[in-house]
């Protein structure tokens, strides 16, 4: 494929591009954990919000600081110190089958908010989408320990398979009114907690800023259809989109996600892939298990396997990942509508997946489906056996399902995942060879 | 403790109340299958837990039922293949019933959105059987929004198109005022026997009382109100006596359903006096008044005059309030805290719920069920000691 490479920065030399998105992405992060330090000493505005659906275009307007749980949750298991904070919340009386995430969250304030990259401030404000259920049982467990004013968006889905609705039918709109009406009561509460006026100028000014980093995602995502992929969609891009969501409707989220085009577009030009011998290209479903990350995806990479793509890109990014199009002229309506159809793709991404996952297969050329099912999160999960069994049925889509847990380390057990994971790769090596043969 | 025994009936209250139960229990629904002779051309409408406008589906001239798992009697061992072992078990076995034909004659299912189970369902059914419509009706998380009831009526409005797609004809607005009344009535019957249960649970026993409610999730709701105005006036008749039992709230029954042999063994240990088991039948506190929009007072209805569950997020009814308002209008001294396994919602629920219940210094019985237990002699030690140890405190 053609590249170009113009928009590398002046001045910036090959291989400082070349992994510059991981370390930029692990800088931004420690400095995202240090401001929410410091907004908990100053008391500062604090928003908790979650990565489907956080509203940043919103809180940018007024200054709230953001904190994701799921993100604390996620490094609570990468910093390996999970089961101290899953503990503390089952002794606290939360039963071992509840997500994992809330769990590992609620051990964070039984601790007074101490966390493994900072302490975590107070919120003055907690918004909840329904793109997961949880998400609403979870802010109200802060709302019992803070008081504070929980405002849940709903974004109703798309309602059943083949159900379409586009921007100006009657079902569509009616959508887009419901949606639009909250984002301008949520406005007002946002308003009245940061004391500070509504100015549609800040507003107009994130969803640029969301614009720019839209488009430049999607373009990363896209690159990724090269030959060897330039990045692992379970590896590094873990860090691209912790960004995404914490810089998401600021300068400096756009600048990084067009500095990470760049570099993917450098990376492709000189053909370099994650593995050093790409053998087999896959789609991802599911989450990663952050409790053993680099052995999960060392199973994977031992094998010459890259994951060229992934589910989770798709709906933890909010549906970013086909970019979005605030149109700013008209703000708020555009900003339900792009809410709308983002968080719908997101949702559909988890319920309805199927002609999707066969979509991305095709045209990112994998050779097959990983689908991980998490006990934790039953809202990606619940639908995998099905969807797999559906796609191996009626378009002959190779498919693996490993199961174990997002952050629950007891929940892992690397030899019954390494057969599954060997046996997959064995069968697909012949089927691969069987086609080959064929071919020739 | 006082021995449990069953309160006596006359025949015809024996009779009724085995057809309940067998109704409840039986996953070949043949109330179903008796409507769909007298109605061969009549179409059957499922939905999912918790609540549904079933009114919608009625005025349309279908047959509303609700698909709520198969209790014990069947092995999901066809699900079992399509759905991970961490899921409830009403999930699977919902959609065993499904594969393994007993649901054919449904024309659309409907799901909602309780939880990402529920609406995950939605794709597994399409996928599944795609002749039936299958679909998520959006009832609004964000109830306090100026602008949820607009939304609501639209979304009913769009469930109206769905439904006279598939039958083919238009609904109404006189059909539905008909038929809202008819559910007017339901409700009013069913609060009579929540108000008996309360009153005088000695006659009427918890689970008498459920396979009564329960049998209306599968007959046309006409038959249903003449079952229950009969089984009323029976109860009434009843010669059973106050005996000195602790009065017990159970809560966690808003979707999957304990089974029946659960039920019974609390009732053997307890009088249980309330209770959210099949709550969504319930769901609507008041008369609807249909007037001239029907679907805007149903819609009004669901926001405004509902009760609470755990799977509906509103500030105006803080959950553990609601509970214990429950508790003291049914002067209960104690509360059976329950949660399906693997029940997301119910078991975050549950951690609150204990503790209001230990704020208020009421004792409290923390369980899980699934539909097919074992364990349940464990299970029957364990509620004894907790209400002797509410008896003899
Ligand atoms: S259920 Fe899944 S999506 Fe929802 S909070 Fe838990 S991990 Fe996140
Ligand atoms: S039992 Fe709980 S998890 Fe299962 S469908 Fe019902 S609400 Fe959802």
């Amino acid at each position: 494929m053609a590249t170009d490479i113009r928009t590398r920065p002046p001045g910036d030399q090959e291989d400082q591009v070349v992994g510059r998105g991981r370390r930029q992405g692990s800088r931004l992060f420690r400095d995202w954990y240090g401001a929410l330090g410091q907004a908990d000493a100053n008391g500062e505005p604090t928003a908790y919000v979650f990565v489907m659906g956080s509203c940043a275009e919103v809180l940018r307007a007024f200054d709230f600081h953001m904190v994701f749980p799921e993100i604390n949750s996620l490094q609570t298991a990468v910093h390996r110190v999970s089961l101290d904070y899953l503990n503390a919340a089952e002794d606290s009386g939360y039963s071992p089958d509840v997500c994992g995430y809330v769990k590992a969250d609620v051990g964070v304030h039984l601790r007074d908010r101490q966390h493994p990259n900072g302490v975590i401030p107070r919120p003055s404000l907690v918004i909840a989408t329904n793109m997961c259920n949880t998400y609403v049982k979870w802010v109200e467990i802060w709302e019992r320990m803070y008081h504070c004013p929980v405002f849940v968006l709903d974004i109703p889905g798309q309602r059943g398979i083949g159900w379409r609705a586009n921007p100006g039918e009657a079902g569509f709109e009616a959508d887009r009114r419901y949606v639009q009406a909250q984002l301008e009561e949520l406005i007002e509460l946002a308003s009245r907690i940061s004391g500070k006026p509504f100015d549609v100028d800040r507003l107009v000014q994130a969803m640029e800023h969301v614009n720019r980093m839209g488009a430049a995602w999607r373009e990363v995502l896209r690159l990724n259809q090269n030959v060897p992929a330039p990045f692992n969609a379970m590896g590094d891009a873990i860090t691209y989109m912790g960004v995404l969501s914490a810089y998401r409707g600021t300068e400096l989220g756009a600048q990084y996600m067009e500095d990470l085009r760049a570099e993917m577009e450098e990376r492709v030009a000189r053909g370099l892939g994650t593995v050093e011998d790409e053998r087999f290209r896959l789609h991802f479903v599911g989450t990663a298990c952050y409790s053993h990350f680099r052995r999960f995806l060392e199973l994977f990479q031992n094998w010459g396997a890259v994951f060229v793509n992934s589910e989770y890109l798709a709906y933890a990014g909010g549906g970013l990942d086909r970019g979005i199009q605030f149109d700013t002229s008209r703000p708020l309506e555009s900003l339900a509508e792009q809410l709308l159809l983002t968080g719908q793709r997101s949702m559909s991404n988890m319920f309805f997946s199927q002609d999707q996952l066969a979509d991305t297969v095709r045209d990112w050329h994998a050779d097959g489906i990983v689908y991980h099912a998490v006990k934790s999160c039953r809202t990606v999960s619940t639908g995998m056996a099905d969807s797999r069994e559906y796609l191996v049925r009626t378009r002959d889509i190779p498919a693996l399902s490993i199961e174990s847990d997002l952050v629950d380390p007891r929940l892992w057990s690397e030899a019954q995942v390494k057969n599954r994971v060997d046996a997959f790769f064995e069968a697909l090596g012949a089927r691969k060879a069987a086609a080959a043969a064929g071919r020739r | 403790m006082a021995v449990a025994t069953a309160p006596r009936a006359d025949g015809r209250l024996e009779a009724i109340l085995d057809q309940c139960r067998e109704l409840a229990e039986d996953p070949d629904l043949p109330a179903v299958a008796r409507w769909r002779e007298q109605h061969p051309d009549g179409r059957v409408i499922g939905h999912f837990q918790v609540y549904f406008p079933e009114e919608i589906i009625h005025a349309a001239g279908m047959l509303p039922i609700t698909v709520m798992g198969a209790g014990s009697r069947i092995d999901a061992k066809q699900a079992d293949s399509h759905i991970g072992s961490f899921i409830c078990s009403i999930c699977r076995t919902s959609l065993e019933l499904g594969l393994s034909g007993r649901l054919d004659a449904l024309s659309g299912f409907f799901t909602l959105p309780i939880c990402d189970v529920a609406r995950n369902l939605a794709g597994i059914w399409g996928r599944n059987f795609p002749a039936q419509v299958s679909q998520i009706l959006y009832l609004p998380q964000n109830a306090t929004s100026r602008h949820a009831a607009t939304y609501l009526r639209d979304e009913y409005q769009r469930l109206v198109g769905e439904l006279e797609a598939i039958g083919g004809r238009p609904i109404a607005d006189a059909a539905l005022r008909q038929s809202i009344g008819v559910y007017n009535e339901n409700r009013r019957l069913l609060r009579q026997l929540y108000q008996l249960k309360r009153e005088s649970p000695w006659l009427v026993t918890s689970s008498e009382a459920y396979v009564l409610t329960r049998a209306g999730s599968v007959m046309p709701r006409e038959e249903h109100n003449q079952i229950l105005a009969e089984a009323l006036a029976a109860l009434a008749q009843r010669s059973g006596r106050r005996q000195d039992r602790v009065r017990v709230v159970f809560e966690g029954g808003f979707c999957e359903q304990p089974p029946l042999d659960m039920l019974g063994l609390l009732e053997e240990a307890c009088y249980v006096v309330d209770d959210d088991l099949l709550i969504g039948m319930r769901w609507l506190t008041e008369d609807v008044v249909a007037g001239d929009d029907p679907l805007g007072a149903l819609a009004d209805a669901y926001l405004e005059h509902s009760t609470y569950s755990c799977v509906q997020h509103d500030d105006r009814k803080p959950k553990e309030a609601m509970l214990m308002a429950r508790v003291d209008e049914a002067q209960a001294q104690a509360v059976i805290l329950a949660a399906a396994k693997m029940c997301e919602p119910g078991l975050d629920e549950q951690v609150a719920y204990q503790k209001v219940c230990e704020a208020r210094g009421i004792p409290h019985l923390l369980l899980e069920f699934e539909e097919k237990m074992t364990g349940l002699e464990r299970l029957r030690m364990e509620v004894e000691t907790f209400v002797e140890s509410i008896l003899f405190d």
